[in-house]
């Protein structure tokens, strides 16, 4: 039950934020907060559940519900919640909240619409990530496009309606290839087992041909590596990135592109272990050309917040590289990657945004010398910079060290043209500070009348980030114990099958 | 067969005979007394009864009466449907209609025989029938396309539009009666279901066969308007009213695809290779141009024209994938996304409906810039119509794509669903287009009418429309085991 709460809580709040905009304008951004902090504390008391032992679901689930919803075609409002996904909603709500504090003063014009759909967009994810049921699963991915298209093309910049509708179309189109391909596992299995079924346990048993389940295996891949992103079909996110406002970038950068990655770990690798296997090498090399590619385009960028989703896109690469990989330390470091540069691409997009807000550019080359003016923004975002960097004794070097462990025993050239993105991230991070915060202030560049440093408010939001990136990067002990028994149980089942190959 | 009829064969009757009494009733009515929302109530009344009569008939069904109509479940289920959707027209005519300097009610009696028509069409499995209804709907349909053709206050150019539909629907039925014709010559039966045995047996002349099915497909097509046939469906719904066109994009298609599903199931047409190919072709065709044509329009009812064309193209794919599939999946496949079509269609015209009147349509994506802002039901109502028609969930349009996918997975049509994969992206632009126009910041010269008395029918009858959008999109359950069932009966 509880997880119905916590998805009905985001959809029921989202209505009652906008509603609640007619008693008063200041009002949704409470209610949306309220929202959240009641679902955080519920998923918290999922923190000490015992695993369930249940028929049917092999893994290690702490909730499952499931219910009959289309019995015509097998389909099932199924939902589950293990130690990996608990992650990710805990990462969701987290983010979540810090969204609304990026949004808490930029967006005033019609608040209540806007947190309507911040929060449809937060319960399409958190749906994406408890569906065990790949007909759901696929409703929840769709439902997030269209309030996360109407935040960019509402409250966006000055390039919007480019920028929402190339990321509609980008993925809705591949979603629709992912929808062909769930249709054609279903129907393989009413072909083998006699009835439909969406169920992902079930489905785990369907036998695909080798070219069939290759086509079928590259129509999820493509979908989640839209997502994820990967290169070539990263080309919408500098666009999203840059257009959308401050919350919107916070969650497209910290939550959305994480439904990816997770996609990719729950159901490509484990429905398709031969396909996989298979696409392996050449996954693993558009990782490392993601890694690098994308990380040399950031350096070529002058507005700061492309800049940032190139190297977004960067990260991610790690992210697939672990993933492709495919043993126990490359999937921790995927999973440890995608929560450490989940808060620390949240915090470098909210200072981006909170830059702009108060200079009215995103153009570096009118930017400098902000080190004066304004101390306490620049030390925040030289802490963010380091984290994204991969500094030891921060979150994402735990992540991206141990994927490049894991990924040196699948493939050595691989994991060290990789290993240079790690190099090209220091000179970009390090060059945007530089840029931006170091050399000479010239205030006849820019409108500095309202270039103030961070608030309190905005600090005890940056202050939470940072606390999570050292606690993540001193002792990830506590967030690998709890993807790990999930992460384990992936490998085995797959085991078997690749072995065979 | 028998070919007399009983008196017992009057009650499976009872939807047509009470259509046809309602439509001679309101004709009395306005002999007797023109009052404009007098014969709208009766309209709709008579519509409403004949639907109650429907439901009752169902437990009769299913019945062949003389060798002309079926009455069966499945031609039931459409009937219902399509007398739903004539009282939600007639809800929307009121307000279109209620400042027309003309006399405005024997346009009621002309949506009741179009009905009529459509009734028919839905009910018979004998070409004999078939054309009596199609030809019933068409010359009503020109009518009602013409209708405001003497109102000085007139925006649009109802003549034009109705004249290029006689002709070209003329053309198209004499299409289809040649191919009739042909079929008739060689086989000399006109019933579907003695065709069959003919079509399947050896030594079966498959040229002249072929000949006739694709002259019969062609007039069908034209009156589906699939390309290459469409040319003519932009510029009748631009011309007509605004009434008429949702008649057209509904009642008119639901009513033809229907009958066009039916002769191909019974008669097992689709066995012959070169009817299946250019079926694939036209399918292709019309996705792929009413989705790139819509994409160059500003006005509102020729991007609607366009995307009826992609969505007939949609539903191809599923009559298709009937030849290739073993189960019934193909056929609830069509008649799911025939149900979802008309919902969203209708929503969309509905929307336009409700804010226009006969002496000035808002028809012009400008015309809706920022309507979010100012009437922000009706512009959710829209939005959720235009995603609904793009295929997102939460809609019944999703559920539609998603049996059209499953039909054509079924049926192993890889290039047809690539096709659709390509179609779906270029329409999302256009959809996309109208939404973003509705939530661009109020362009303040654009003021609708005032939200009179007059128009409450129609807000109430929009509601209704978009609750099925959103009920059938999210717990559609029921609404597919009705349609696996009928669609065993056919």
């Amino acid at each position: 039950m509880i997880l119905i709460f916590v998805i009905a809580i985001l959809f029921i709040g989202g209505i009652l934020a906008w509603l609640s905009e007619f008693i008063n304008p200041k009002l949704p951004r409470v209610v949306a907060v309220i929202c959240l902090l009641v679902n955080g504390v519920l998923l918290l008391t999922l923190l000490d559940a015992p695993t369930l032992v249940q028929d049917g679901i092999d893994g290690d689930w702490l909730v499952h519900l499931k219910a009959s919803w289309l019995p015509r075609f097998g389909i099932y409002f199924q939902v589950g919640v293990d130690g990996l996904s608990l992650l990710m909603l805990l990462l969701t709500v987290f983010l979540g909240i810090i969204s609304c504090g990026a949004a808490w003063n930029e967006i005033v014009d019609r608040a209540g619409f806007f947190y309507f759909n911040l929060l449809w967009t937060l319960a399409g994810v958190a749906g994406v990530f408890v569906a065990l049921d790949l007909f759901l699963f696929f409703f929840f991915w769709e439902v997030m496009l269209i309030p996360m298209y109407l935040i960019i093309a509402i409250w966006g910049h000055e390039n919007k309606n480019y920028a929402a509708m190339k990321f509609f179309i980008f993925t809705q189109v591949t979603g629709l290839l992912m929808l062909i391909s769930i249709l054609v596992l279903a129907y393989s299995h009413y072909q083998q087992f006699g009835y439909f079924s969406f169920d992902y346990f079930e489905l785990k048993n369907v036998q695909l041909g080798s070219s069939l389940g290759m086509a079928v295996m590259l129509g999820f891949f493509i979908s989640f590596g839209t997502k994820l992103p990967t290169v070539p079909f990263h080309t919408w996110l500098p666009d999203a990135h840059s257009q959308a406002p401050t919350a919107g970038s916070v969650m497209l950068a910290g939550i959305l592109l994480k439904t990816g990655a997770y996609g990719l770990i729950r159901f490509t690798l484990p429905l398709f272990p031969e396909a996989t296997a298979t696409f392996t090498p050449i996954a693993m090399t558009l990782a490392a050309i993601s890694i690098v590619y994308c990380a040399k385009v950031a350096f070529a960028q002058t507005d700061i917040k492309r800049l940032i989703a190139y190297t977004s896109v960067s990260h991610m690469g790690f992210v697939m590289l672990g993933i492709f990989a495919w043993n126990a330390q490359a999937l921790q470091g995927a999973v440890m990657t995608m929560l450490a540069h989940g808060l620390s691409a949240a915090a470098l997009f909210m200072l981006a945004g909170g830059l702009q807000h108060r200079i009215h550019t995103r153009d570096m080359s009118n930017m400098g010398g902000f080190w004066t003016k304004v101390p306490l923004m620049s030390v925040v975002a030289l802490f963010f910079s380091i984290a994204a960097l991969g500094m030891p004794g921060l979150g994402n070097f735990v992540g991206e060290f141990l994927v490049l462990l894991g990924a040196f025993r699948v493939s050595v050239p691989l994991t060290v043209i990789s290993a240079f993105g790690l190099i090209l991230a220091s000179v970009y991070s390090l060059w945007v500070l530089q840029k931006v915060f170091q050399g000479k202030y010239d205030s006849g560049k820019i409108d500095d009348a309202s270039l103030v440093d961070l608030s309190r408010q905005e600090m005890i939001f940056y202050i939470a980030m940072m606390l999570g990136l050292v606690w993540m990067g001193m002792y990830p002990q506590s967030f690998l114990d709890m993807s790990a028994t999930t992460l384990d149980h992936l490998l085995q089942s797959t085991e078997a099958l690749r072995v065979g190959l | 067969m028998n070919t007399q009829i009983t008196a017992q064969d009057l009650v499976p009757l009872l939807p047509i005979i009470l259509t046809s009494a309602s439509a001679v009733i309101v004709m009395l009515l306005i002999a007797i007394k023109r009052n404009h929302a007098l014969i709208c109530a009766s309209s709709i009344a008579g519509l409403a009864i004949v639907v109650v009569a429907a439901f009752a008939v169902v437990p009769e069904s299913p019945q062949q009466i003389s060798p002309l109509l079926i009455i069966d479940s499945y031609s039931l289920f459409f009937t219902i449907v399509i007398l739903m959707l004539a009282a939600c027209i007639a809800v929307f005519s009121f307000n279109y209609l209620y400042n027309l300097d003309d006399d405005v009610e024997e346009f009621y009696l002309l949506l009741l025989l179009a009905t009529l028509g459509a009734v028919v069409m839905v009910s018979s499995n004998h070409f004999i029938s078939a054309f009596l209804g199609l030809e019933t709907l068409s010359i009503s349909l020109y009518g009602m396309i013409a209708y405001p053709v003497h109102s000085k206050e007139a925006v649009k150019f109802p003549l034009e539009a109705s004249v290029k539909y006689l002709v070209l629907s003329a053309v198209s039925s004499t299409f289809i009666l040649f191919g009739i014709a042909l079929l008739y010559a060689q086989t000399g039966t006109l019933s579907f279901s003695d065709l069959s045995a003919v079509l399947t047996s050896p030594g079966a002349n498959t040229g002249i066969f072929v000949m006739a099915l694709l002259l019969l497909s062609a007039g069908m097509a034209f009156k589906l308007s699939l390309a290459p046939f469409h040319m003519w469906t932009p510029d009748v719904y631009e011309g007509a009213p605004l009434p008429a066109s949702a008649f057209l994009a509904t009642i008119g298609k639901a009513a033809m695809f229907v009958l066009l599903l039916r002769f191909f199931m019974v008669s097992k047409a689709l066995q012959f290779e070169a009817v299946v190919a250019v079926f694939s072709l036209i399918a292709v065709v019309s996705i792929l141009f009413g989705n790139v044509l819509a994409l160059l329009q500003d006005n509102l009812k020729r991007i609607l024209a366009y995307s009826s064309i992609a969505h007939m193209g949609y539903l191809l794919i599923a009559l298709i994938a009937v030849h290739y599939s073993t189960g019934t999946m193909a056929i609830e496949a069509v008649s799911f996304y025939l149900v979802a079509y008309v919902v969203m269609t209708l929503g969309a015209f509905g929307v336009a409906t409700v804010v226009s009147s006969s002496e000035k349509e808002f028809d012009f994506v400008s015309d809706y810039q920022g309507l979010f802002w100012r009437e922000p039901w009706l512009a959710t109502a829209f939005t959720a119509m235009l995603l609904s028609l793009a295929g997102i969930p939460l809609t019944v349009g999703f559920i539609g794509k998603f049996y059209v996918i499953l039909a054509g997975v079924e049926g192993a049509l890889w290039v047809l669903l690539a096709v659709l994969v390509v179609g779906s992206g270029i329409g999302i632009y256009y959809y996309l287009r109208i939404i973003y126009r509705m939530i661009m910041p109020a362009d303040h010269q654009v003021q609708f009418r005032e939200t009179g008395l007059n128009r409450i029918g129609s807000y109430v009858v929009l509601s209704f429309l978009l609750l099925s959008l959103l009920v059938l999109g999210v717990y559609p359950a029921f609404l597919m085991s009705i349609i696996e069932a009928i669609s065993t009966s056919i």
